[in-house]
């Protein structure tokens, strides 16, 4: 597949002067306006073979564009990465095995702390999970209030990946409009659950609170306001000839090749895969929401960001949808198996006090079995699989992290680009060391 | 842009099939299979050693020996087209009576379909911790396999390149989600805290890293004598 592409570029921009001549960036002009990145870097074996040795060039653990602590290793032929070597594991913190030592709701915490951009989806993908192994069913105000604190969360990973990726990539403007949007995402959680960072907002058979009163208005004003914020972004990128040229072409998965490698998210849907789980493995009665899943048409840095400035504006609908419909009722499933009777109840009543007693000694016991829960995190499929031998803890809980297997194509990625564009690549994935590592 | 490129959509292969919808009051056991599991069985008979539908994912049980032919048949069987490889990793049960067990996790983008494969490593003493690895198959089984390794000791044969993952090369306390491996590890902290202090930077190097592009030979002189002398870990 060919990395040439052609995008349409404003002219008189950061990158281009006023008669469309390119500033900085690897752009030619067309006749007519349109801009034409250069051609790829030629083959390797074609290139001219100039006297000299490999380079070996260390990035990280401690660098601030691999977004954490991860080490890369580049063999570097001049500028052009010959091969790469991702080095993983400095935030290595066995998330999985602390869980098979935890009760069901105590290992909710830890969820947050894994992908920590996306700890309230975490928070619900892992109840889900555990509610399909204790088999049970939760209430629909609560199934709607799961999809609105899935759908801030994926904001907030975007908005976050938007801000650290135009810092890495030299434009500083839409790092602060985006970060000032996350903040209100974050305001909206701290008032829901009292934490903004690690939320720990679920409970296995519903949340751990109620919205308060007052903060549908509150969520009602950010669906409307926000959509300006991701189309100011979208004006000063999306044609920005430095952007476009620091972001077209590089990285390229094709589609074959995307899903061969395992990736997942943006990152599938940029290479023109349409999967998303919320679609094709429905959960939280994602298939009753009207949404578009976005595709790349080349697979590259530019589509990546493409795709998630659409998920951004398609996040904000499914928002709107689930703020219409919100049920009244409970939010906590009146499984006494699993979900804490109320104090009243369990001071008065006899079976209530039995279940409280039960549950607080010994921890809710699911029956033998297993269950695989996949969501549709914002860095990709995000899973959790649980294994019950009937105690009251896991005997496995594993997460699949989609930004382990989407950064482990990387090296297949950077192969004959320009070290700088390592970063830009890097950047692309969107990923989280704490969910790599775990 | 080239002409070849199209958008990959699922559940292309069966267009007639119902639309995905979430699972609801999904049965512990039973409930229809996928139809991938009949279809293995016809195809491998004694390959499959049993089906199970549990919580409403079916789990193919498979024999050791047959399991990279009946990962390469789900993948490339037209009628089965499982492309996506979700998820490799083990499970160890707390009964050390039971075998341990090697999970697959494959989703058939075309189909829409989601299977669980699982090949049961008895711990009779006989049986190698061994499994093929279907790096061939899926490239994305790469680090999946590469951790699965690193933390269970389960080793894939076929891999490319098995070697720790998430623990460092010169890890020596073992397999760190095993059961018999205590929680805060095998040796005292003191220990611990010991090995941390005297560890050698230059040895967190691989030797593949050492080997590209003739770095070996800008080594100082002590540590190229040490990893010639066949040392790898300095320690």
């Amino acid at each position: 597949m060919s990395t040439k592409r052609t995008v349409d570029v404003a002219i008189g921009t950061s990158g281009l002067d006023e008669q469309g001549r390119p500033r900085r960036a690897p752009l030619t002009v067309n006749e007519g306006g349109t801009v034409t990145t250069l051609e790829p870097p030629p083959a390797l074996e074609d290139a001219l073979e100039l006297e000299g040795e490999h380079m070996l060039i260390n990035i990280g653990p401690q660098h601030p564009a691999t977004h954490g602590v991860l080490r890369l290793v580049l063999e570097l032929d001049g500028e052009t990465v010959v091969r790469c070597i991702p080095h993983i594991g400095y935030l290595h913190c066995g998330f999985e095995k602390i869980g098979e030592y935890r009760q069901y709701n105590q290992v909710i915490p830890w969820t947050d702390r894994e992908d920590y951009l996306n700890s309230i989806g975490n928070n619900v993908a892992f109840a889900l999970g555990a509610e399909r192994l204790f088999g049970i069913e939760i209430t629909p105000r609560c199934t709607v209030l799961r999809v609105i604190a899935m759908e801030l969360s994926r904001i907030i990973s975007h908005l976050v990946w938007l801000g650290t990726t135009c810092i890495d990539i030299g434009a500083f403007t839409p790092f602060l409009w985006a970060f000032e949007q996350r903040e209100r995402v974050y305001e909206l959680l701290e008032r829901w659950v009292g934490a903004r960072l690690t939320t720990s907002a679920t409970r296995v058979g519903g949340m751990a609170a109620d919205i308060p009163a007052g903060w549908m208005d509150q969520l009602q004003h950010f669906i409307k306001t926000f959509p300006k914020t991701v189309d100011e972004i979208d004006r000063v990128l999306t044609t920005n000839g430095i952007w476009v040229g620091r972001t077209v072409g590089l990285g390229v998965m094709s589609a074959d090749e995307a899903v061969n490698y395992g990736l997942s998210g943006p990152m599938l849907r940029a290479s023109g895969v349409a999967f998303d789980v919320r679609r094709d493995f429905p959960y939280l009665d994602y298939e009753t929401y009207d949404f578009e899943v976005p595709v790349g048409t080349h697979g590259d840095v530019y589509d990546r960001y493409l795709v998630r400035m659409e998920e951004l504006r398609q996040s904000t609908r499914i928002l709107a949808q689930a703020a219409a419909r919100l049920p009244e009722g409970p939010v906590n499933s009146d499984d006494h198996r699993v979900v804490l009777p109320p104090k009243s109840k369990a001071m008065s009543d006899m079976e209530s006090m039995i279940h409280h007693f039960k549950q607080v000694m010994e921890g809710p016991r699911p029956p033998l079995g297993e269950s695989y829960v996949a969501v549709e995190s914002p860095k990709g499929e995000k899973g959790y699989y649980m294994v019950s031998d009937g105690t009251a803890k896991p005997v496995r809980w594993r997460i699949r992290p989609p930004s382990f297997l989407n950064l482990s194509a990387i090296g297949k990625m950077v192969e004959g680009h320009m070290l700088s564009d390592v970063i830009a690549i890097n950047a692309s994935i969107d990923i989280v060391m704490g969910e790599i590592d775990r | 842009m080239s002409a070849s490129w199209s958008v990959v959509l699922p559940g292309s292969a069966a267009p007639d099939a119902p639309a995905p919808a979430t699972p609801k009051h999904v049965p512990n056991r039973g409930g229809a299979a996928n139809p991938s599991a009949d279809a293995l069985r016809a195809r491998f008979q004694g390959g499959v050693t049993r089906v199970e539908v549990i919580w409403g994912e079916t789990t193919v049980y498979v024999d050791r020996t047959r399991l990279f032919d009946i990962v390469q048949w789900l993948h490339d069987d037209p009628s089965q087209r499982y492309d996506y490889l979700s998820d490799v990793t083990a499970v160890e049960y707390r009964d050390p009576e039971q075998p341990i067990e090697v999970v697959w996790h494959l989703r058939s983008l075309p189909y829409r379909r989601f299977l669980r494969v699982k090949v049961e490593l008895p711990r009779d003493g006989k049986t190698p911790l061994e499994v093929a690895s279907v790096w061939s198959v899926y490239k994305g089984a790469d680090w999946l396999e590469r951790e699965c390794y690193d933390m269970f000791g389960i080793r894939f044969v076929g891999h490319p390149d098995l070697r720790r993952i998430l623990m460092w090369e010169q890890y020596h306390e073992g397999f760190p989600l095993r059961k018999d491996f205590p929680l805060r590890g095998r040796f005292s902290r003191a220990e611990q805290l010991r090995q941390a202090l005297a560890a050698n930077p230059e040895a967190r190097y691989s030797m593949e890293e050492l080997t590209v592009a003739q770095a070996f030979e800008d080594l100082p002189e002590a540590m190229r004598a040490r990893l010639k002398s066949g040392e790898r870990t300095g320690e």
